[in-house]
């Protein structure tokens, strides 16, 4: 291989997808900024998102951002850091009316202003009656196609701003000099050829990792990079335990429908034909959280009641069956809902149900089933997206994170439909922004000249080792034990198993190559890489789960089924240990307090989680 | 427990099980030739095919038989794939003869036990089913594919009545896949042809009552290698994934250009 290319930009963004294009928008308005991405933006999984955006803009109902903080609190199950969420949900107004004058072309309401939907955890006190609480309409759309618009709307205004991209690059290393990150090492697909990017500051915006997973909803491309190299070098992983399974995806095949079928009426039914939500969320129903949705869905399947004994249930958005139970938000309003508004509404969702399954949604229900979707969890940060090298909260210098990839926290142990989208502009915002101040007021710093050595080492004894095995094998045995062992349920035993499972996985990664020894488009080697990425991570989600002796949010523990609030309210911080071990620490959450009745008070008191 | 049942019968099937046979309740695996053109610029002068055998479960897409043949049988098959389920447009290719995206077409609903798949047309062939994107997305630039507005913004949005917002829904559908630039014979005659992507792209901002820059974007389409090159063969409009009505709007770009009025909801522009 011969020697890298090097390029000097003050601020480098490994990513292209909502977090990412929002920071390259702010940081490239004030440095030299160039952005990395192993795919064209418009592939990134942003586009996938469908159901909409949270802000509380007050269009159709009144509402109010200390609302939407305390059901993201609530949502997440407590462990939320409470100034960031306050800080999310503000911010999210004034980001709604930012993306809508860049172009982003929202569904109206009839007096013309953004319409909003209910999703999910989204609610506000029942006006006359503050105890109760009711569904609010607090979710921005476009069609369900709002993560579309959304990575569309920030490419363009990236065009239009004429920011640095360089389309089908791959990030695998960090340059780390004395604890500080000055700049990337990436290959370039096209060719192989290896890049040095040397920078002041270095966003990691890489999104999620559901590929650890076997029925997921995410990309192939959703491996991880960021978290996992940051990882390699000694920084930790936050709150790894925490993944979310979104209830309804496409049986066998994982793809997503839309949390907005529920938010516009949907109903689940299980095998016997019973709308088993009532049960476990009398209140809310299928409006409850992601994660309690997900844990009736596996219950039902546990206990034989799946459609037929098998292991899916019915999600029914039938305009007669919605209609049948009144659950659309139309028949507040004395309304019922027609097929051309479902047709309107969701039409991105009829649409997968009619390729996928051959089946019209508005004629029969669709077979759904958990499906891995998103990460709470990764690389940790503070509130001003600085990555963290501990748990005592020490910044890493010159290394920033955001999107599905950090961990701020603003999601906790649950992270709410549609607060995914307002993360990546918030904080995308945040990091553009404290990237260019920090590179404004540093000088670039010396790296090594062969700064590329560790990454050329790693590909040639890649190329070098025979292929012993197909390391697709133990990509799926990865991807099993993760979803049987540390899926919607978990339990000692299993997590032990996994524990042994992940590394024994790791030792035969390590001994297996790759067929394909090309450099142009060499897509073997690359995918080959991203398990590598998969395979730590995995171990650091399953030390995580282990260590969290209680069910809380997404993480459910046969063993432990209560919340522990004495031993378990902190964050969980996974460090490398050597070269297989994991190390566990804790982080404290972080409480916003009130003053009541001369006394300092938590603004946002624990509580009983209920839907 | 509700007392009430859904409307609709619960029988002994379900849409799954159908994918069983009814006789064994094994499902039904199909055996299928894949014939991919494979190119290999290390290796390879020219193009040339290779088959492989496969079985494809009933509800695999083309992309999973791709993928199964990559991971089973050689790892150095190239193509670009991300999301998997046709939204994100990595993977168009041209599949018996027609572009799609991979991951789109269900194996069910190709015919014949042969699935030939090759790069899409008119873009430099990089390497097996992975062409040069750059020159099409180089035709997206050039058509000023964002909002044009230099009226400061207000406080809150912008308004925009339903209807307008309607006029321009179709354009907003575009995932940038190339099927539709890569399946137009003036294209595959003549790369400078800006295509029919970017022409609805274009579309997608002339259309939409927030945006001021309509003029501009006419008169950088009103050119021989512009609009007037399509032909109106509507290969772009059968070929889009989404189900774009691509001739339409490459039309209604047309008509905006030979008649100066931009027709939007409760506001006609009269371009001068």
């Amino acid at each position: 291989m011969s020697t890298p290319t090097y390029h000097r930009f003050e601020s480098i963004i490994v990513g292209s997808g909502g977090a990412g294009l929002m920071a390259a928008l702010h940081s490239s308005k004030e440095v030299g900024t160039a952005v990395v991405s192993k795919l064209y933006p418009t592939r990134s999984h942003t586009g996938a998102a469908a159901g909409g955006i949270a802000a509380a803009l007050s269009n159709i109902e009144e509402d109010s951002w200390e609302n939407h903080a305390y059901d993201t609190i609530k949502g997440g199950d407590f462990v939320v850091d409470q100034t960031p969420v306050e800080i999310l949900c503000r911010e999210a107004v004034e980001c709604i009316y930012d993306l809508e004058h860049m172009g982003l072309p929202f569904d109206r309401t009839p007096d013309g202003r953004i319409s909003q939907r209910r999703f999910g955890g989204h609610t506000r006190p029942v006006p006359g009656n503050p105890s109760k609480r009711e569904p609010v309409m607090r979710a921005c759309h476009a069609a369900d196609r709002t993560g579309h618009m959304i990575l569309q709307t920030l490419y363009q205004q990236c065009i239009k701003q004429g920011v640095q991209f360089f389309d089908e690059y791959h990030m695998l290393d960090l340059v780390m000099v004395d604890g500080e990150c000055r700049g990337i090492v990436a290959i370039e697909i096209a060719t192989g050829r290896l890049h040095v990017f040397h920078a002041k500051s270095v966003l990691l915006a890489t999104g999620g990792f559901g590929r650890m997973f076997k029925v997921t909803s995410n990309a192939y491309a959703l491996t991880g990079d960021g978290p996992a190299i940051a990882y390699r070098h000694g920084i930790p992983l936050e709150d790894m335990e925490f993944y979310q399974f979104h209830p309804t995806g496409i049986y066998r095949l994982g793809i997503l429908l839309t949390e907005g079928c529920r938010g516009d009426g949907g109903i689940m039914f299980n095998g016997k034909g019973e709308r088993f939500m009532e049960t476990y969320a009398p209140n809310m129903k299928e409006l409850a959280s992601r994660d309690v949705c997900s844990r009736s869905i596996y219950q039902e399947v546990q206990a034989g009641r799946g459609v037929n004994g098998k292991d899916f249930v019915y999600l029914d958005i039938r305009p007669e069956t919605i209609n049948k139970f009144k659950s659309s938000p139309l028949h507040k309003d004395g309304k019922d809902v027609d097929e051309h508004f479902i047709e309107s509404r969701l039409s991105e969702s009829l649409e997968l149900s009619r390729t996928y399954l051959g089946i019209d949604p508005l004629k029969e229900p669709m077979p759904i089933q958990p499906t891995a979707h998103y990460a709470m969890g990764g690389t940790p940060t503070d509130f001003e997206t600085r990555v963290l090298r501990n748990a005592a909260g020490e910044v890493v210098p010159g290394l920033y994170a955001a999107g599905e990839s950090a961990c701020v926290s603003v999601h906790g142990a649950n992270r709410l439909g549609t607060n995914s989208l307002v993360d990546l502009v918030v904080f995308g915002r945040r990091a553009g922004k404290a990237m260019a101040q920090y590179a404004k007021s540093h000088d670039f710093r010396e790296i090594p000249s062969d700064a590329d050595a560790p990454t050329r080492k790693q590909i040639n004894a890649a190329l070098a080792k025979p292929r012993t095995e197909p390391w697709i094998r133990i990509r799926e045995e990865l991807q099993t034990v993760m979803m049987d062992d540390c899926g919607v349920y978990r339990n000692t035993e299993g997590l032990a198993r996994a524990h042994k499972k992940v590394a024994e996985l790791k030792g035969r990664y390590e001994s297996t190559g790759i067929q394909d020894k090309g450099t142009v488009f060499n897509t073997g080697l690359l995918e080959y890489l991203e398990l590598g990425c998969l395979i730590d991570l995995a171990a650091a989600t399953v030390a995580s789960a282990e260590s969290r002796k209680e069910s809380r949010g997404a993480h459910s523990r046969e063993d432990f089924p209560d919340r522990d609030d004495v031993n378990h309210f902190n964050h969980t911080f996974a460090m490398r240990d050597g070269d297989t071990g994991t190390k566990i620490e804790n982080r404290p959450v972080d409480v916003v307090y009130v003053e009541k009745d001369g006394q300092k008070v938590p603004k946002y008191p624990l509580e009983v989680r209920k839907y | 427990m509700s007392e009430s049942t859904p409307p609709f019968a619960l029988t002994g099937t379900d849409r799954v099980s159908d994918l069983a046979d009814p006789n064994t309740g094994q499902i039904r695996w199909r055996d299928l030739t894949l014939r991919i053109k494979r190119y290999d610029p290390e290796k390879d002068r020219e193009p040339h095919w290779q088959e492989f055998k496969i079985q494809a479960h009933p509800m695999d897409r083309v992309l999973d038989v791709l993928m199964k043949v990559k991971w089973e049988q050689d790892d150095s098959i190239a193509l670009r794939k991300s999301c998997a389920h046709g939204i994100c447009g990595s993977d168009a290719m041209r599949i018996n003869g027609q572009n799609n995206l991979a991951c789109k077409l269900l194996v069910q609903n190709v015919k014949g036990k042969t699935i030939t798949v090759e790069p899409i047309l008119g873009l430099p062939v990089i390497k097996d089913l992975i062409v040069d994107m750059k020159p099409f997305f180089d035709h997206y630039k050039a058509v000023m594919p964002f909002l044009v507005n230099d009226d400061p913004a207000p406080t809150t949005e912008r308004l925009q009545t339903p209807e307008q917002r309607a006029r321009f829904d179709d354009t907003t559908k575009c995932i940038l896949c190339a099927c539709c630039t890569t399946a137009c014979p003036p294209f595959w005659g003549n790369r400078e042809y800006v295509g029919p992507a970017a022409i609805v792209n274009a579309h997608r901002f002339i259309f939409d009552s927030r945006d001021q820059g309509a003029g501009e974007r006419l008169d950088i389409l009103n050119d021989s290698e512009g609009i007037w090159r399509c032909r109106t063969v509507f290969n772009c409009t059968t070929a889009c994934p989404r189900g774009i009505q691509v001739t339409q709007a490459i039309s209604e770009v047309k008509r905006a250009l030979i008649t100066g009025v931009v027709d939007i909801p409760e506001e006609a522009e009269v371009l001068s």
